[in-house]
């Protein structure tokens, strides 16, 4: 059962509201233009079909996917092998520290084509994952999920290991979905002319995003001491 | 740098949006001190060009550059349009910072425009010594804001006067000089001017000559010999590797402006010839591409030379008596954001030009102006009595199509050549009839002579972006 926690520990387990935050970050990935869902935009246009715009995004997905699923799988096992008040403290500081680095460096990842083979689209996205922290953003609902290492137990672990899974790809459906959804509104109906008007400074937000996470995860750990 | 919550608004994804574009209101004119009376700096000029204006057409701003003798040449912006492309998306830095660069110093001066355009204040200098050991080059001429950050072409090699030439890259958020661009230039050794189709990751440059060649005037031997620049070469615009040169022929010296059209999803454009050896044309290329296949070039409107009368002869400049004719010498040309015009300026003959190029390979001419010439010397509407020098010669074009802006300097060494008496100071603007083609000189806007303090007048920038400025990635 997906949705009962597998271990015993102090961890929340992968009940609804870990499922609900893992979707809704995807969401919140997906809407942004500079993650992938603009790309899939201009090949739809470029060759004047819907078509292209899901089979890009299937890729720009595929890669997004290729760097959240091992990032959990690596905090999940981090945060198993050590107590949960160091697991806490070490995801509160790297939250916090990513987050500042985001909005004090604002240098934007650059990528320099722009004619794309579907494997180097997924790198594309991969790389543009990675560089954003996408991975690092499931940390606080891999923490819920996580039971603490003195039930960590293989069976416990494995049980953990597959609720992070389900995290990172729930994450993606979110985000497919989002990407998607905004990229096929753009094509049909919108128009590029709202690139103009409604392109908010995503990138700032999920910066911002970053310190008010990883300022929660301390407030949580400070009030477990 | 800075970084907004919304996109620049004057930034814009498709050329059909950016002809939507506000009227500007202010033009930005680099203006260059040739050595002549009491020493004057180079200085970014501000024009007022907003009709409802008091002071319409007239100098309402200046910014010195704090050294002698830079020349001021070409101008570019640090943002543009293509910051909202998808490989690159980074619309919240600001198109605000022209950068002018000194194309006889190698000095880059970063100016900021925005929140005072008619006071606009340096906000950086990158000097010459740093600009040639980070990027291995000097005389930096035409920049570009694109995917990689601020493209810059320069004339010669770090050091001495000669090649090769090619294209540096600056940090667009720091402005640092980041290097060389090119991994692998082929056979390209002249440069001069360089843009790209850019959804489909081909850069396209062109050549004049080394600093050698150009910076104590024509060098006649060379040009005779057929050594200036005659050949057009593309780059992969990803990898930074030359792909193809497309050779016109020694006969076409000096192939100089790039015109790409602003459809992202088109790839041709124009590229305009200053003079064919065998008879003083100047000429109109084009340059296309099927799909993924190899690019072809070829001539697709002649603008010949003008006999002049043999008791007439005394009047040309030395340069051009032996010849007998004023050669129409096109050295500068300038493409509608919707693709329809190019206009082309004939800084021998004093004529400016706008052919309909909807078929770009038959284009026809719809609209003639002309300002001045070596022997015409044709005045303007607004000061009939007053016999002008130079000729048009920088043409730029606001984003809706319906003003043109000339100046009248082509560079102080090859002004002195072709009008030894000097070229004085002018700036003109004609309304286009945007429908069928035509140009109507505005006889409200004329600033000339004193206007620009004893400076040159050399390229226009209009605020918000012009029909030279901005890569689009959506159609």
């Amino acid at each position: 059962m997906l949705l009962t926690h597998a271990g015993h520990g102090s961890g929340g387990g992968l009940d609804l509201a870990a499922l609900l935050a893992s979707v809704g970050l995807g969401l919140f990935h997906g809407v942004n233009p500079a993650m992938g869902w603009l790309f899939a935009l201009s090949f739809g246009l470029q060759e004047k079909s819907r078509r292209a715009i899901l089979r890009s995004l299937a890729w720009i997905v595929v890669g997004h996917e290729a760097s959240v699923l091992p990032s959990a799988l690596v905090i999940t096992l981090f945060a198993g092998q050590v107590t949960r008040s160091v697991a806490m403290g070490v995801v509160s500081a790297a939250l916090l520290a990513f987050g500042l680095v985001l909005l004090l460096r604002p240098r934007h990842f650059r990528w320099v084509g722009m004619r794309l083979r579907p494997w180097q689209l997924a790198w594309w996205s991969f790389l543009m994952s990675t560089v954003t922290g996408a991975g690092l953003m499931l940390a606080p609902v891999l923490l819920h999920t996580t039971s603490s290492h003195e039930h960590s137990v293989a069976g416990a672990l494995s049980g953990d290991l597959t609720s992070a899974a389900v995290v990172a790809l729930v994450h993606a459906l979110g985000m497919a979905l989002a990407a998607g959804t905004v990229a096929l509104l753009v094509y049909q109906t919108v128009g590029v002319r709202i690139l103009r008007t409604h392109w908010v400074n995503l990138d700032r937000v999920w910066a911002f995003a970053f310190v008010v996470a990883g300022l929660g995860v301390a407030a949580a750990w400070i009030g477990l001491g | 740098m800075a970084r907004t919550w919304k996109p620049d608004p004057t930034f814009y994804p498709s050329p059909e949006l950016a002809a939507e574009a506000p009227p500007e209101r202010h033009a930005f004119v680099a203006t260059f001190w040739r050595g002549e009376g009491e020493p004057n700096k180079d200085a970014l000029a501000v024009v007022s060009v907003d009709p409802e204006a008091d002071d319409y057409g007239q100098v309402v701003g200046w910014c010195e550059m704090p050294n002698y003798g830079d020349e001021l040449h070409h101008h570019g912006w640090n943002a543009c349009s293509s910051a909202l492309c998808p490989n690159n998306p980074h619309p919240h830095v600001e198109r605000r910072y022209l950068l002018m660069m000194g194309l006889r110093s190698s000095r880059i001066h970063f100016v900021d425009v925005k929140d005072d355009p008619r006071n606009p204040r340096i906000a950086k200098i990158i000097e010459p010594e740093e600009y040639k050991a980070k990027s291995g080059y000097s005389r930096p001429h035409t920049a570009h804001c694109g995917p990689e950050g601020i493209y810059i072409t320069n004339l010669g090699a770090a050091e001495g006067d000669e090649g090769p030439g090619g294209i540096a890259l600056l940090d667009h958020d720091t402005f640092e000089v980041k290097g060389t661009w090119e991994k692998d230039r082929g056979p390209q050794y002249l440069a001069y001017d360089f843009w790209w189709h850019i959804n489909h990751d081909r850069l396209i440059a062109s050549e004049w000559g080394t600093p050698r060649q150009i910076e104590n005037g024509v060098h006649v031997e060379d040009l005779l010999a057929g050594r200036y620049g005659h050949t057009v070469h593309i780059f992969d615009l990803a990898t930074r590797k030359h792909l193809q040169a497309l050779d016109l022929g020694p006969q076409y010296q000096m192939a100089l402006e790039l015109r790409p059209a602003h459809d992202p999803d088109q790839q041709y454009g124009f590229i305009g010839v200053v003079l064919s050896l065998e008879d003083l044309s100047a000429s109109i290329w084009c340059w296309r591409r099927e799909g993924d296949g190899d690019f072809t070039i070829s001539k697709v409107f002649d603008i010949p030379a003008e006999p002049v009368a043999e008791e007439d002869v005394d009047r040309l400049p030395e340069i051009l008596r032996p010849f007998k004719a004023v050669p129409p010498l096109v050295t500068d040309i300038d493409l509608s954001v919707d693709d329809r015009f190019l206009y082309v300026s004939c800084f021998g003959t004093g004529r400016a030009l706008q052919l309909d190029v909807s078929d770009p390979m038959h284009p026809v001419k719809v609209g003639e102006v002309q300002l001045g010439g070596i022997m015409a010397r044709a005045s303007h509407p607004a000061a009939p009595d007053l016999p002008l020098l130079g000729a048009p010669q920088m043409v730029e074009l606001s984003r809706d199509g319906k003003r043109v802006y000339w100046t009248n300097s082509l560079y102080g060494a090859w002004d002195d050549d072709f009008y030894p008496e000097g070229v004085g100071a002018w700036m003109a603007l004609a309304h286009v009839d945007t429908e069928n083609g035509g140009m109507r000189l505005d006889e409200r806007f004329f600033p000339h002579g004193a206007d620009f303090r004893g400076n040159r007048v050399h390229q226009t920038h209009l605020e918000g972006g012009d029909a030279s400025s901005d890569s689009y990635c959506f159609s």
